[in-house]
Order: structure tokens, then C-alpha cells, then sequence
């Protein structure tokens, strides 16, 4: 691959590596008046005049696509680009350096960095592996006094971290952290205490350690900005009376989500003081050891019927099944329903859900079976996503979901757009009536959890399932795949997935074949994790032409000797090629456990484990 | 791998669905997923990491037909299986008693639960507080039950001695044995057995 990667486009996915062209009238220098009227002020280049109008012009573009594409029309335009580009988006925080990415883009107001990939959340990954956050705000300190957001998904971050980052960004106000881990409640409390503009502190799917701090507490005793308190996934307990009262001074609070430590009563004393809420994450929904008696007496009909803009509801993190009948009030507003903690059974979820006729998204867990999926089906006419996700995640033979279910939601909800579906078994036929009957899906993920899983009712294998999938659905972009899959399957894939950017492979496939099929064929490819299937070294080496072009490629115990990544390596200088061990005890075998490849522009890491080699 | 074979057997599973053989074309090798150290077993919310000691454990204890399950598969999130109320139900023996009960652990948050459980499942059992161990007894008869536990190393342990999550994990099965033959047994050190962990 002989072009020179170095350009723009590394900073984000979906473009192609090219460089600027020179454009030789792009100087920026002005030039003097010089006709005979003695005038001797500065007309500007045409260039500058141009460059200014664009800078004006591009404050509009927000797509990062977009402004990829902008930055590539010529020196000025990159320039200008470079000048008015606000939110900065990295999409591997190893692909790009801090002190790279801030020198080009000086005037960044938000920042959003990924770090580990997906498959780390599943344990494949040993831990410690990297994804550091420090090199960025480190850099950032310097660099964006002005930085008002900090995105970070999959990233490690420690206390001292956001101790940076809540002293060097006087204008701070919203901090996202999604899939991370390494901090704890005292990183939290400085946090608090420190960004007197937080308006956004979402804590999601994190791992946040319990340092025995109150960092309720910590919040300003003034009114606040918060507009956002997302905190459902911090296993402590909180000080519920200084939440009540942070609920309290800040009026201007719309999404509120609990964690499972604030029982039903408490939830009561919050919604009543705060009904404007629009989203709502309920924490336990149950009574904890406390005040069983007075929690079960409250009116919490009333309480929710008092919130008129609820869209958005989670939670149900020990829910008593009998109070569900409180939320009957906002179901018609509903626009998003998180179920997915709560155990509930068909005949719960009925009543509930048959109000729900505006739901957009939903995420439910399988215990509600078939016959819950088909009320689903019969209701929820506007559903653009669902996701079901197993009570049991072990591989059984019988499960509460089917493909009666998933039959059922084709033919109930035509919008859908994307969906995630655990199960025990499927059918060809009930895949195949959903890529005909939504067309618009844009996510399909179907996870048959027993490996090698056939179509339960022919005993073949799930090839056209898939196939029809994504012949079918014109959108598709993002793809999980499972059950017994043959090369067939790929062929389909890299014949009809012309749009598929990303693609997640487990226990599937014949033979190299299958690999090649994907990587000849899928020009959209960006992300491709692969698990447990018999892809060698010759596959591997078919992707070298794509490589450059994709954000990631993750293998793990596939069939790709040390020698085969080398080749790759070697092949593509611009390409960092990471061998693992999952298991640093273990001797290392014929074929390597964990491949994970990515392009960069920095070349190895420095922050490398001991259980990471770069070839 | 024929379609008949992959319909399962009614003990659950078939070697079939546990051996993944990965070979080229040609190539005499094989990898065979339930002998890599990678397996570990995923019940109860126990930390995902590798190690061959579980492995071990997971071959000893579990019935030949067991399925060896694989690390991040189903790909399901920490989070979400640690929140589950996934059930752990024990057999329950009780000596002298002609038929066996079963119970839920998980419905059990420490030690007291369980004796107030038992107490429940076995209606001639009641505790008794003696000095400050509780105690099940039949009180027809005066005769003193004992907790006991079957592990998974397959050994009878006296219930009360490790910390409750610990017990939960590796608890079998239960059975409550007449004092009179627990002779063996050295007395509890009360704390352990009234705590609430």
C-alpha cells in the first residue's frame, strides 16, 4: 500500500488516506497596492479573503465526515478546517498523539476518545492493557483552557486524572465516561467540587471504585447547572439525604439515574421534588432493608403521573414486580424504556407495555419470553431499537426467547432500525421474515448462545439467515453473527454488505475462505472482531490492501502464527500490529491468542504490558 | 458435524457441541476449547480470569455431560451478569427424614437467613438461641441438627466458617446432620456462625 497515511484522515474513520494537494496560490501572505494611486494599504490575497468567509462558512459543518472532507480540498481549507473544528473526535486514542492531534486543532471545545476495543468488555482482554486517559488530559490542560467536554468510552482513568481535568478547565460542563474503569469516588469528588459549570456527569457501564467518599456531598452548596446525573452504575452507597438536596438546587435537572442502593421510597422524595424530570433512572425500584412498611404505602401512582416530560425510563434494578402498575401514568409519553435489569414475566410486562405506543427504544431481558415479545410486537407500532438480554447467559439448550419472538417483532415493528437478540435458538425462516419486513435495519446482532448453534427447525446451518440480511437490508451497517455459520455465510457478506462498517465474528466459519470473502468484499469495513474461528495467516495476509482503511481488526484464538502478523507487519509500516497472550502463564502455542492490529500514525506505544508484543 | 448430532441429548449436551476442532485443510492440528486453561466457569457472579485450578474443579465436580464454558461467550457484560438473580438451588437433606428438599441460596443474604430458611423449608425444625449460637432443633425430641455442606471438591464442611458469597459458591448440596453423630466436629466459634456476612 504505497500511500503515505500522514494526512487528515487519521483522526477518524470512513476516509481515505490521502494527502492534501499542494495548492500553490494558498499563500497567505498579503501583497501591497501597487497601482499608481500611491494608495499603500493591504489588499489581501483573494486566499485570505477566501479563508476567512470559510472559516465563517465552517462553523456550520458539524459532521466530522464532512469536515475530513473539507480539510482535504487544499492547504487553506485545511487550515481553516483546523481553526473552526470545535469537537474532536478520536476514534482509537492510540491511533493519533495527544501532542499531534492538539497541535492541528487548536480551538476544541469537546473531546471524544475511544480506547480499548469492544471485545475487552467481554474478559478477552488481559487487563491493563492500556488506554490511558493521562496523555490526554495532560495535553489537553495545555492545549484547551477553553475545553468545556470530555467523552471517553473504554479509556482508563484514574483519580488523579480527573483531578487534572477538574483544575485546568475553569469552563467545564460536561463529562461523559462510558465502559471505563480506574477511578473511584474521591476522582468523582473532585469532580464535583472543582467544576462549578458541570452541567453533565454520566457515569455509564463503568467500573468506579468505592474510596469511602461522599461525593454527593461534594457538589457547590450553591444552585447548580446540573442538567444531567447519571450514576447508575456505581456499586456504593450514596448519601441519599445530600442527593435529595443537590436534587433540590438544581432546577434546571433532566436526566436523573440512580443507582440500585436508593430504594423505592427514596426515589418517591426525589421525583416529588423534581417532576420535570425527562429521564428517569429509578434505581432499585424495591425496598431495601429500611422502612419496608412506609415505602410500600407511598403514592407513587401520583408521583409519576406528576412527571409530564418523562421519555425516558430506566432502572428496575430489584424491582417489585407489584409496583409496576405506578408507571401506567407515563407510558404514553414513553419514548424509551429500559427493562433490561428488571426480571420480569410476560404477564408483568403486558399491562405496562400495552400503553406504551410511543416507544421508540426498549431493552428487556428474555424473561418476558416469546409471548412478551409478541405484545411488544402488537404495540409498539414506532420501535426503532430493541435489544433482549439473557437472564441466564449460559448455554442451554432451552431459553425463555425464540424465534417466535423474533418473528413476531418483524412482523409487529416495521420501523426497526437496530436490534440485539439473545437466545437459546433461531430459525433461518424467522431471520430471513426479518430482513424482509424491516427493511431499515441498520444493526442487526442475533447472539444464538450455544455455539455452532443450527437452525433449530431444518438442522442447517444459519448461512442464509444471514445472507438474506444483508441482501435485504440496503442500510445495514453494523453486524453480529452466530450460530453454526459456514464460509457461505461470508461469501454473502462480502458480496451484499456493502455498507457493513462494523462486524463482530464468534465460532463460525470452515476455513480461510470465509476471512477473505470479508475482507475482499466489505469496502466499508472499519472495525472487525473476530473470536474463536479457523482464520490463518493466508486470510489475514488478503486484508493488507484494507488495513490502512480500518480503524481495527481484533482475532483472537483463530489460527495466525506469530510469523503470519509479522508478514503484515512488515507489509504495513503505518500499521501497529499487537500479538497477545490472554494467559501470561501459559506457554505461548502454535498460534498466537490475540491479534490486535490498527493503524497509527505514532508507530509502537510506550506504555506497552508485559503481555503485549508489537511485531 | 451432521444435524441429528447437534440436537441434544436429554442430559444436555452431546461432545459434539463442546469440541471445536480448528484445522486447515490438511493441517493435523486441532484445537480443542475445553482443555485450554481459558475455560473457567461463569456461575455466581465469580470474577472472569483464567486458571487452571478451576478448570480442574469444573471437570471433578460437574457431570460428564457438563458443557466447559469459555470465557466472554455469551458476550454479556460484567455489569449485567453480576445484577442477575441467577438462582443457586441446593439439595437439603435432613437425617432421618425420607425426602429431600431443595432451596435457593440466592435467597439468602448470610448465615441467619439460611437457618431462618431451613427453619421454614422443615416444619419440625425451630432455632433455638443457645447462649449466642443459634441452633436448629427438633423440639419433640430435643434433638440438635447441624448444617453441614457438601463442597466442590466433593468434602463435607461445617456451614459457618468462610465468609457467606464464599459459601454460596461452593455449596452443593446441604444436609443436616444429628449432633449426635457430629461428634467429630469441633465446636463452632460462635461469631462466625451469628455474623451477618
Amino acid at each position: 500500500m504505497g500511500d503515505d497515511p500522514s494526512s487528515s484522515s487519521q483522526m477518524s474513520e470512513d476516509d481515505d488516506d490521502r494527502s492534501p494537494p499542494l495548492d500553490p496560490s494558498s499563500s497567505n501572505k498579503a501583497r501591497n497596492c501597487s497601482s499608481g494611486s500611491g494608495c499603500d494599504y493591504i489588499i489581501p490575497y483573494p486566499d485570505q479573503v477566501l479563508e476567512n468567509v470559510l472559516e465563517n462558512v465552517l462553523c456550520f459543518l458539524t459532521a466530522r465526515q464532512d469536515r475530513n472532507a473539507a480539510s482535504l480540498v487544499c492547504k487553506s481549507w485545511y487550515r481553516a478546517e483546523a481553526l473552526t473544528r470545535s469537537g474532536l473526535f478520536i476514534g482509537n486514542c492510540y491511533a493519533v498523539s495527544p501532542r499531534r492531534a492538539t497541535a492541528r486543532f487548536t480551538r476544541v471545545r469537546a473531546v471524544s476518545i475511544k480506547g480499548k476495543p469492544r471485545f475487552a468488555d467481554f474478559n478477552l482482554m488481559p487487563p491493563n492493557w492500556g488506554a490511558h486517559f493521562r496523555p490526554w488530559v495532560s495535553a489537553m490542560a495545555k492545549a484547551y483552557p477553553w475545553l468545556e467536554k470530555v467523552y471517553l468510552k473504554r479509556m482508563s482513568v484514574t483519580d488523579d486524572d480527573l483531578a487534572l481535568l477538574a483544575e485546568s478547565f475553569p469552563g467545564f460542563k460536561e463529562l461523559l465516561l462510558v465502559c471505563c474503569d480506574g477511578f473511584g469516588t474521591s476522582g468523582l469528588a473532585v469532580v464535583a467540587s472543582k467544576c462549578r459549570q458541570l452541567k453533565v456527569l454520566d457515569l455509564i457501564e463503568s467500573e468506579v471504585l468505592d474510596d469511602d467518599v461522599d461525593w454527593i456531598c461534594c457538589f457547590p452548596e450553591s444552585l447548580t447547572c446540573l442538567e444531567s446525573l447519571i450514576f447508575d452504575c456505581v456499586e456504593c452507597h450514596i448519601n441519599f439525604e445530600a442527593l435529595e438536596r443537590l436534587v433540590m438546587r438544581s432546577p434546571l435537572l433532566k436526566k436523573l439515574r440512580l443507582n440500585r442502593h436508593v430504594s423505592i421510597g427514596q426515589l418517591h422524595r426525589l421525583m416529588v421534588r423534581a417532576p420535570q424530570l425527562t429521564h428517569l433512572g429509578t434505581g432499585s425500584f424495591s425496598t431495601l432493608e429500611g422502612n419496608p412498611q412506609g415505602d410500600q404505602e407511598l403514592d407513587y401512582v401520583s408521583a409519576f403521573a406528576a412527571c409530564k416530560s418523562l421519555v425516558c425510563l430506566s432502572g428496575f434494578r430489584e424491582i417489585l414486580p407489584d409496583q409496576l402498575p405506578a408507571i401506567y401514568p407515563v407510558c404514553a409519553n414513553l419514548t424509551n424504556l429500559n427493562f433490561s435489569y428488571a426480571n420480569i414475566t410476560a404477564e408483568q410486562l403486558i399491562p405496562v407495555i400495552r400503553h406504551c405506543h410511543k416507544l421508540q427504544i426498549f431493552w428487556v431481558l428474555d424473561s418476558v419470553c416469546d409471548e412478551g415479545l409478541k405484545a411488544v410486537a402488537a404495540t409498539c407500532k414506532e420501535l426503532r431499537e430493541l435489544r433482549v438480554f439473557p437472564v441466564n447467559a449460559r448455554e442451554d439448550t432451552e431459553g425463555p426467547v425464540s424465534e417466535v419472538g423474533l418473528q413476531a417483532i418483524s412482523e409487529g415493528c416495521r420501523k426497526l432500525q437496530s436490534i440485539l437478540y439473545f437466545c437459546q435458538r433461531m430459525t433461518n425462516a424467522a431471520v430471513i421474515a426479518m430482513s424482509k419486513n424491516c427493511p431499515d435495519l441498520v444493526v442487526f446482532r442475533l447472539c444464538i448462545m450455544g455455539r455452532h448453534r443450527p437452525d433449530h427447525a431444518t438442522g442447517e446451518s444459519m448461512d442464509e439467515g444471514f445472507g438474506a440480511i444483508v441482501m435485504n437490508c440496503k442500510k445495514l451497517t453494523r453486524l453480529a453473527v452466530s450460530g453454526l455459520l459456514t464460509d457461505q455465510a461470508f461469501s454473502y457478506i462480502g458480496q451484499f454488505g456493502k455498507l457493513v462498517r462494523t462486524l463482530s465474528v464468534a465460532f463460525a466459519g470452515d476455513s480461510d475462505m470465509g476471512l477473505k470473502y470479508l475482507l475482499e468484499g466489505c469496502p466499508k469495513l472499519q472495525k472487525l472482531e473476530i473470536r474463536d474461528s479457523p482464520f490463518g495467516d493466508s486470510a489475514l495476509r488478503s486484508g493488507l490492501h484494507h488495513y490502512y482503511n480500518m480503524r481495527f481488526l481484533w482475532m483472537s484464538s483463530c489460527l495466525l502464527t506469530r510469523e503470519g502478523c509479522q508478514d503484515v507487519a512488515q507489509a504495513l509500516p503505518r500499521l501497529v500490529v499487537e500479538v497477545m497472550k490472554s494467559d501470561e502463564e501459559e506457554e505461548t502455542g502454535e498460534y498466537v491468542d490475540i491479534l490486535y492490529l490498527y493503524r497509527s500514525l505514532e508507530g509502537q506505544r510506550d506504555d506497552i504490558p508485559k503481555f503485549v508484543d508489537i511485531l | 458435524m451432521s444435524p441429528e448430532n447437534e440436537q441434544h441429548s436429554p442430559a444436555g449436551l452431546n461432545y459434539d457441541e463442546t469440541k471445536l476442532t480448528l484445522g486447515l485443510p490438511g493441517s493435523g492440528s486441532k484445537r480443542v476449547f475445553s482443555e485450554t486453561a481459558t475455560t473457567v466457569d461463569l456461575n455466581l457472579g465469580s470474577s472472569c480470569s483464567s486458571s487452571t485450578t478451576t478448570v480442574d474443579d469444573e471437570v471433578k465436580t460437574q457431570k460428564p455431560t457438563a458443557k466447559a464454558q469459555v470465557v466472554g461467550w455469551p458476550p454479556v457484560r460484567g455489569s449485567r451478569r453480576n445484577l442477575m438473580k441467577s438462582c443457586k438451588y441446593v439439595k437439603v437433606a435432613v437425617d432421618g427424614a425420607p425426602y429431600l428438599r431443595k432451596m435457593d441460596l440466592e435467597m439468602c443474604k448470610s448465615y441467619q437467613q439460611l437457618l431462618g430458611a431451613l427453619e421454614d423449608l422443615f416444619s419440625f425444625l425451630t432455632i433455638r438461641k443457645d447462649m449466642n449460637e443459634r441452633k436448629l432443633m427438633d423440639l419433640a425430641n430435643g434433638v440438635e441438627y447441624v448444617p453441614t455442606y457438601e463442597d466442590r471438591d466433593g468434602d463435607w464442611m461445617l456451614v459457618g466458617d468462610v465468609p457467606w458469597n464464599m459459601f454460596v459458591e461452593s455449596c452443593k448440596r446441604l444436609r443436616l446432620m444429628k449432633s449426635s453423630e457430629a461428634i467429630g466436629l469441633a465446636p463452632r466459634t460462635p461469631p462466625k456462625c451469628t455474623s451477618s456476612s
